[in-house]
């Protein structure tokens, strides 16, 4: 066994990410690194526990895989439920179900920058762990701390006007949506937005100078030239329906297929260390069709962005390389960032639109049909559900490919190439430790989510000899 | 009286509890400015300290987790059971009608996506499964139940500021929610 020649470090738990997860870093004799694995240590079960129940739970059911993201989850099985009763929701139904995902989206992004990313921007990689957090962003830069706060606020706001609780709401139901949005609701939607828009861009200048004059280590900071996945509608970049796109690293469209076709596209790897299985595209194998998604994935694989202010920010982006992709990792903010801008964009267009306000909110059926399909981009990426139900619309069958899954081989390459870079041997220092935590947390992973299956992720690095003994575990404290 | 000291956990658990927490929104300035975070997923501390309040959230699914909770339970003085999962198990009992190893087996090798001839199934430099997903005071002592999936932010903050009172809390029926 490799084992025998190898010595790990383990770092237990990775914090500041969504979840449960640590770093096991194998060594060689030498010293140096010869593997590095990021483990997912958590199982859960939903695709196995939910059978026999009626299809109609699920969208109830599924967004307890997560508390962070649980939207994307509900809405993708509302999706699933709609195609197995056969139905096209109305056009007030679907416009509802997207508002309230550009507030999940607001609120998710805010809090993966604000909350657990921007202390290492803001203090650095090897500051005191102590600051090295919201609290201390709190006291060193307020005002930051504040607009993150009612950024997130502001998204959870719209979550739970629609679905009365802004975590596990309750909003979509098969075939459509069960409550309408006021007039005064909307109006203070609508009030809220400048400001908080205008703020934001001032925040995407902030990272922008933080790249600037961190140039060298934007470039080199696990940068992985991989395939990007997204879903598009008409080539825009698209959140709440559309078509699966996957984009080579040269910036050829590699494939463009239908969602309600994926499991033709998309395969599963399944490795004995990790809980969490790695996605890829089929007709290119594992590895070799490994692909990233979220933020970074979604912006490289479009064509271009559907509202101005986020198309021109995502002309800046792409001006970074020649070709208009870009691999860097550490770009995922500034990515994560346009994002949020197109999410306020976007909602202020739907919510002047005369079909928000609408009353036809749910088409019913009596046709059970056999499999439904949901797809939909989730802040960390996309989100399959897939259902098969017997004549009378019980579970037989659940498939979840849930977003952080997909950017499993990039987080393990990504944590290697750190590894690699800066281990030898068992001294390690602590800045090290929590670069590699940073790659993780670039992709903002949801390891809730993606364990469904599994869920769990702060951070530990065990560090094992040649001899497979553990040398040294680094809890960092 | 110095700043009481904090530490936080989730176990088995969807994130939804610590979530519910962050959404007392701005209050959560003023409350860091009287309490002190030690561990907790949002910082990076990873060895829980002596602590007067542990909060657990999430169910107990594996031997980690067991031995995250005995933990918290040793090195705090009132431990609190935070959201459905932690009072009573919550969803992840759902698992507990079947197997073990079914279920193992079927997320693994059966799903229409898995690709996995070899028929793996992870386990190396991983904890191992619990039998059965269980609420956590089936192994250490509760001192204050907190349910809700999740909690509302109002029972939450209400909870905490008992605590800044120097009162053990009790959540008043009208707070008092199960999902
Ligand atoms: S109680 Fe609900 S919100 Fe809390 S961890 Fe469990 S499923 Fe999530």
């Amino acid at each position: 066994m490799e084992n025998i020649t190898t010595r790990t470090i383990e770092v237990n738990p990775v914090t500041r990410i969504e979840g449960h997860g640590k770093i096991t870093v194998h060594l060689n004799d030498d010293g140096t690194v010869d593997k590095a694995h990021f483990n997912v240590t958590q199982f859960r079960g939903f695709e196995v526990f939910t059978r026999g129940r009626d299809f109609r739970e699920m969208p109830v059911i599924t967004p307890r895989i997560c508390g962070i993201c649980p939207v994307s989850h509900h809405l993708a099985s509302a999706k699933a439920c709609d195609a197995i009763l056969g139905v096209e929701i109305t056009p007030s139904a679907s416009k509802l179900r997207e508002l309230m995902h550009m507030g999940q989206f607001i609120q998710s992004h805010a809090l993966s920058f604000f909350h657990l990313s921007s202390p290492d921007i803001l203090f650095g990689f090897d500051a005191d762990p102590a600051i090295r957090n919201i609290a201390g962003v709190a006291q060193k830069y307020p005002e930051l701390a504040i607009l993150g706060i009612s950024m997130r606020k502001y998204g959870q706001e719209i979550i739970k006007t629609l679905g009365s609780k802004k975590v596990h709401p309750w909003h979509s139901i098969p075939g459509g949506v069960n409550r309408s949005l006021k007039l005064d609701e909307r109006d203070e939607m609508l009030q809220g937005m400048p400001t908080l828009k205008l703020k934001l861009k001032d925040t995407i200048e902030l990272v922008k100078k933080y790249l600037e004059e961190h140039a060298d280590l934007a470039k080199k900071f696990a940068t992985l030239e991989s395939s990007y996945l997204g879903l598009v509608k008409e080539g825009f970049l698209e959140l709440y329906d559309g078509d699966i796109r996957l984009r080579s690293p040269r910036g050829r469209i590699t494939d463009q297929f239908s969602s309600k076709d994926y499991y033709k596209y998309i395969g599963e790897h399944v490795e004995s260390w990790s809980y969490l299985k790695f996605p890829f595209y089929r007709p290119l194998g594992f590895p070799h069709g490994s692909y990233r998604v979220g933020p970074l994935g979604r912006v490289n694989a479009c064509d271009d962005i559907s509202t101005p202010e986020a198309s021109a920010e995502l002309a800046n982006f792409r001006s970074m390389t020649e070709d208009g992709v870009v691999h860097y990792t550490l770009y995922y903010h500034y990515a994560r960032l346009i994002e949020i801008l197109y999410a306020f964009e976007r909602a202020e267009e739907l919510l002047n639109d005369p079909d928000i306000m609408g009353s036809d909110l749910r088409v019913s059926s009596r046709e059970i049909n056999r499999e439904g399909i949901g797809v939909i981009e989730a802040p960390r990426g996309t989100l399959f559900h897939h259902y098969q139900v017997d004549e009378k619309g019980a579970i037989e069958k659940v498939n979840l490919i849930v977003a952080t899954g997909n950017n499993n081989y990039a987080m393990n390459k990504g944590v290697e190439m750190v590894a690699k870079e800066n281990i030898r041997g068992t001294e390690v220092k602590e800045s090290v430790l929590n670069s590699m935590e940073h790659v993780i947390r670039c992709y903002d992973p949801c390891l809730s989510c993606s364990t469904h299956a599994v869920g769990k992720m702060p951070l530990q690095v065990t560090i094992v000899d040649p001899r497979g003994e553990e040398v040294r575990t680094i809890q960092k404290d | 009286m110095s700043k009481p000291k904090i530490a936080t956990t989730w176990l088995e658990a969807c994130a939804g509890c610590h979530m519910s927490f962050l959404d007392i929104d701005e209050k959560i300035v003023d409350l860091l400015a009287q309490v002190e975070l030690t561990s907790t997923p949002i910082t990076d501390i990873k060895e829980i300290p002596e602590v007067e309040v542990g909060v657990i959230s999430g169910a107990l699914g594996n031997e980690e987790e067991a031995h995250i909770a005995r933990k918290m339970r040793e090195k705090c003085k009132i431990l609190i059971a935070w959201g459905d999962c932690a009072v009573f198990g919550g969803i992840n009992c759902l698992r507990n009608f079947m197997e073990k190893d079914a279920v193992l087996q079927e997320a693994y090798t059966n799903t229409v996506s898995t690709v996995n001839p070899e028929g793996i199934i992870p386990g190396e430099e991983l904890p191992k499964l619990l039998h059965h997903a269980i609420p956590i005071d089936h192994q250490v002592k509760v001192d204050v139940y907190v349910p809700g999936c999740p909690p509302d932010p109002e029972t939450i903050l209400y909870v905490f500021q008992e605590i800044l009172q120097g009162r053990i809390p009790k959540v008043p029926v009208d707070m008092m929610r199960y999902d």
